[in-house]
C-alpha cells in the first residue's frame, strides 16, 4: 500500500481537516488541523498501521509564519516501511496541542521536550514535566529569540581576550 | 664523626618528602564520568593503558578518593552534583580537569553548559583534548604528581600546624 | 501491627552503573522497585541550538559528540539527511558508500564492545570487561589511522569523505576481522555457561513486542522483543541492499534475549566488513558537485575555481531549497535519525536529532517495576544507553 493510498484515505475521511498535502524529496507531509490530530494519529496507527511515532518535535516559525509553531510528528509502519510526517499549526497566543500520548506510549518524553525547549504545552499529557533542562529553568532555549549562550551573558563577539 | 653509622636498610629524609611521596603514588581518584572523555578515561584504567601500576585505582566513594578527574561537559543542571561530590571528599583533594570541555567549556558555547569547571573548583591540572588520548591523561596524572612532591609542610598540615605551601 | 512504608532511593547521577549521568529516584518496598523515575538532562549541551547557527558543513563535528560510542553512525546520519536535503543522494560514488558501510560496521562493533563490557562489569564479570577494551583497542587504532582521532572521528563529509583509506588500511580490517570471530567466541565461552550471569538476566527485564513498538524501542532491544525489523534493510541506506546479512530476532523479550541479539549481531557485521573489503574498488570519493561538497586539497591550492569553491563553501556554505526531510538509519542503539527543516539559507532552520537512546530509556520504569533493585542494573546496561545522546 503506497503512502498515495494512505493520504487519499485520509482525506476521505477526514477531508475538512486536511490542510495541505507536500512532496518533497519523496516525502509526504500532511498539514492538518489542530483540533483533530488525535483523531487522525489514532485512525493512522488503527487502520492505516502507522505503529510506531518515530519522532515528534516543534519548530518555531518567528516572523515567518502566521502561526508561530508547528508541531512536527514523523511516524513510520513497521510492516510496510512507509514513513509519513503529519504537522499542526500552533499560534503563539494558545500555545497548546492535544497529547498523543494516548495513541503512541513513546510521545510522553517527546512531548514533555517540546515543552521543555520550546513551550508549546500539551493538553491530557500524563505528566508534563521539564525533562532536559533544570525544573527552575526560566524560557525555552530552543524559541528563535533565545539566545544561543544564554540571556544571562553577553554575546561572544570574537577575538581571544 | 658525629654521627653513628645507621646500616644499610636506613634512609634519612624529611617528614613532608615521605608524606608527599605516599600521597603521589596512591592518587585514587573518584569514579566520576560525564561524558565522551569519560570513556577515554575507562580506556586509560584498562588493560592497555593500566593506570593501576601508577598506583591509581578508581574508587566509587567520594568519601575514599583523593582527586577528583571532571571528565566531560559540565552543565549547568550537573555542576551542583558535581560540588557536592567535591565537598564530600576529604582533604587533601586535587582536581584534573579532562579534555576541552571541563577547562573551558569547549565547542558547546550554550546556553547549557559551564564554560570551565574552574570557575567553580580550584583545578590542579588541565588537560587539553577532545577528548584527550589515555596517554595525555596518564601525562596529567604525572605532572600532578609532580605538583604534589614539590608541596612543603605537608606533614605539619596533617597535624594541625600551618597550611601546605604550594609554590607550583 | 507492623506498618510497612516505602522508601525513596536516590540512584546516580553520580554512579558507577547508569552509564553517565543518569538519575534514578527509586521507591522501594524492601528490595522491590515499586516505582522509577529517570531524571535526565545532566548533560544537556544544547546541539540542537548550535546547529541552527552554524552551515551545514559546520554541524558534523557536533554529531561526533551524540552518541560518542558510535560516532561514525551519527556522521553518517547526518551526511545522509543532508545529501537528501540537497537532492545529491544519488551523486554518491560508490567507493564512498562502501568505506561508510565498512566503518559503521566497525563502528557497530566498538559500540557492542563497550555494552558487553559495562553491561558485563556491572553484573560483575570483570574479564569481560578487560577482553572487550582489549579488541577495543584495535578497533580504536584503526580509527586513529583513518581519521587521526581515536574518538571523535568526523571522517564522513557531505558528498563523501574527508580523506581515502591510508596505505595498508585494509590489510589491517581484513587482520582484525579474521580474528574477531575467535574473540567473539571468547566472550560466549566466558558467559554463555556461567551460572551468574544467566540468573542475573534470564527473565529479567521483560518487555512484550507490543508494549516494546508503543513505547518506541527500536534496534537491539526491540529485536530483542521478537520485532523483525532492521533499518539496514527494510530502508536501505548508504548502499545496504547490495549486502548479505541477517537480521537477528530473539523472541525472549528478556536482557537475556538482547544479549543474544547483539551477540549475533557482531558476527554478522564482521560478515558485512568482508563483503565491503570485496566490494572495494578504486575511483572517487566525494561527489561531483562543486557548489555542495568540499574540493579536493590539491584543487583549492591550484586552481581558482576550486579555491572560490572551497572559500564560499566555508564562508557562506552552501544553501539547500526549502524544504524538509527525515533520515533514519540503524544506529548500534536503534533508529537515530535527523529531521532538517531548511529555510533556502545556509544554515539549518531546525534540527531535531530523534535518538535511540532517549526513546529506549523511556522503557525504563515499566521493564524494573516489581523487579529486584539488583535488577536495575542490567537492565540498564541491556538498554545500551548514551547519555550523549539522549541529552544532546
Amino acid at each position: 500500500m503506497s503512502i498515495e493510498v494512505v493520504v487519499e484515505n485520509l482525506k476521505g475521511k477526514f477531508a475538512a481537516s486536511i490542510l495541505e498535502v507536500a512532496e518533497f524529496r519523496g516525502e509526504t507531509t500532511v498539514i492538518v488541523k489542530k483540533e483533530e490530530i488525535v483523531a487522525i494519529c489514532s485512525y493512522l496507527k488503527m487502520s492505516e498501521g502507522f505503529n510506531f511515532l518515530s519522532d515528534l518535535c516543534g519548530v518555531d516559525y518567528l516572523g515567518k509564519k502566521d502561526d508561530r509553531f508547528m508541531v512536527v510528528y514523523n511516524l513510520y509502519n513497521i510492516s510496510t516501511h512507509a514513513r509519513l510526517r503529519l504537522k499542526v499549526a500552533v499560534a503563539e497566543k494558545d500555545a497548546t496541542v492535544d497529547s498523543v500520548a494516548s495513541v503512541w506510549g513513546t510521545a510522553n518524553w517527546h512531548e514533555r521536550e517540546c515543552w521543555d525547549l520550546l513551550g508549546i504545552s500539551f493538553n491530557n499529557h500524563p505528566d508534563l514535566r521539564r525533562i532536559l533542562m533544570p525544573a527552575d529553568w526560566v524560557g525555552h532555549p530552543l524559541r528563535k529569540d533565545y539566545p544561543v549562550q544564554g540571556p544571562d551573558r553577553a554575546p561572544y563577539q570574537g577575538g581571544l581576550s | 664523626m658525629g654521627v653513628e653509622t645507621l646500616g644499610d636498610n636506613v634512609i634519612t629524609t624529611s617528614l613532608d618528602k615521605v608524606v608527599n611521596w605516599s600521597r603521589s603514588r596512591s592518587l585514587w581518584p573518584m569514579t566520576f564520568g560525564l561524558a565522551c572523555c569519560a570513556i577515554e578515561m575507562m580506556a586509560t584504567g584498562a588493560a592497555r593503558f593500566d593506570l593501576d601500576r601508577f598506583g591509581i585505582i578508581f574508587r566509587a566513594s567520594p568519601r575514599q578518593s583523593d582527586c577528583i578527574i571532571i571528565a566531560g561537559t559540565v552543565t549547568k543542571k550537573m555542576l551542583p552534583v558535581i560540588m557536592t561530590v567535591y565537598e564530600q571528599m576529604p582533604e587533601p583533594k586535587y582536581v584534573i580537569a579532562m579534555g576541552a570541555c571541563a577547562c573551558s567549556g569547549g565547542i558547546f558555547d550554550t546556553y547549557s553548559v559551564v564554560q570551565g569547571i574552574d570557575e567553580h573548583l580550584p583545578v590542579d591540572v588541565y588537560i587539553p583534548g577532545c577528548p584527550p588520548r589515555p596517554e595525555g591523561l596518564m601525562y596529567g596524572l604525572i605532572k600532578l604528581q609532580e605538583k604534589i612532591m614539590r608541596e612543603r609542610n605537608s606533614f605539619g598540615a596533617a597535624i594541625g600546624i600551618g597550611e601546605v605551601i604550594n609554590d607550583a | 501491627m507492623a506498618l510497612t512504608e516505602t522508601m525513596t532511593v536516590n540512584m546516580g547521577p553520580q554512579h558507577p552503573s547508569t552509564h553517565g549521568v543518569l538519575q534514578l529516584i527509586l521507591e522501594l518496598d524492601g528490595e522491590t522497585v515499586i516505582k522509577a523515575t529517570p531524571h535526565i538532562g545532566f548533560l544537556h549541551r544544547g546541539v540542537e541550538k548550535l546547529s541552527e547557527e552554524r552551515t551545514y558543513h559546520q554541524v558534523l563535528p557536533l554529531t561526533d559528540r551524540l552518541d560518542y560510542l558510535a560516532p561514525m553512525h551519527n556522521n553518517l546520519a547526518y551526511v545522509l539527511a543532508v545529501e537528501k536535503l540537497f537532492g545529491i543522494t544519488e551523486a554518491i560514488p560508490e567507493r564512498a558508500k562502501t568505506i561508510r558501510v565498512m566503518m559503521a560496521e566497525i563502528t557497530r562493533l566498538k559500540s557492542h564492545l563497550v555494552w558487553l563490557a559495562c553491561h558485563a562489569l556491572d553484573i560483575g564479570a570483570m574479564t569481560v570487561f578487560l577482553y572487550c577494551f582489549r579488541e577495543r583497542e584495535m578497533i580504536m587504532d584503526m580509527y586513529e589511522k583513518l581519521s587521526g582521532a581515536r574518538m571523535t572521528s568526523n571522517y564522513f563529509r557531505v558528498g563523501g569523505l574527508s580523506a581515502d583509506l591510508p596505505a595498508g588500511f585494509e590489510a589491517d580490517v581484513r587482520s582484525f576481522i579474521d580474528v574477531m570471530p575467535g574473540h567473539i567466541d571468547t566472550y560466549e565461552g566466558l558467559l554463555n555457561g556461567n551460572i551468574i550471569w544467566q540468573k542475573r538476566i534470564q527473565g529479567v527485564g521483560v518487555i512484550s513486542a507490543e508494549d516494546a513498538i508503543d513505547i518506541g524501542l527500536s534496534g537491539p532491544s526491540l529485536r530483542g522483543s521478537g520485532v523483525d525489523w532492521d533499518l539496514r534493510r527494510d530502508n536501505p541506506y548508504s548502499g545496504y541492499e547490495n549486502y548479505d546479512f541477517k537480521v537477528c530476532v530473539e523472541q525472549g523479550c528478556d536482557t537475556w534475549a538482547r544479549y543474544r541479539v547483539r551477540l549475533a549481531e557482531m558476527r554478522e557485521s564482521v560478515k558485512i566488513i568482508r563483503q565491503t573489503l570485496d566490494r572495494l574498488q578504486a575511483g572517487p570519493i566525494m561527489a561531483d558537485c562543486p557548489k555542495i561538497c568540499l574540493p579536493p586539497k590539491k584543487d583549492v591550492v591550484n586552481t581558482i575555481e576550486g579555491l572560490i569553491h572551497q572559500f564560499k563553501i566555508i564562508s557562506d556554505g552552501p544553501k539547500p531549497e526549502v524544504g524538509e526531510i527525515y533520515q533514519g538509519v540503524e544506529n548500534p542503539k536503534g533508529e537515530v535519525g535527523f529531521y532538517l527543516v531548511s529555510d533556502g539559507s545556509g544554515r539549518p532552520y531546525r534540527m531535531k536529532i530523534r535518538p535511540a537512546s532517549f526513546v529506549n530509556l523511556q522503557a525504563l520504569p515499566q521493564m524494573v517495576q516489581g523487579r529486584m533493585i539488583a535488577d536495575v542494573v542490567a537492565i540498564i546496561g541491556t538498554l545500551d544507553i548514551v547519555l550523549g545522546e539522549i541529552d544532546r
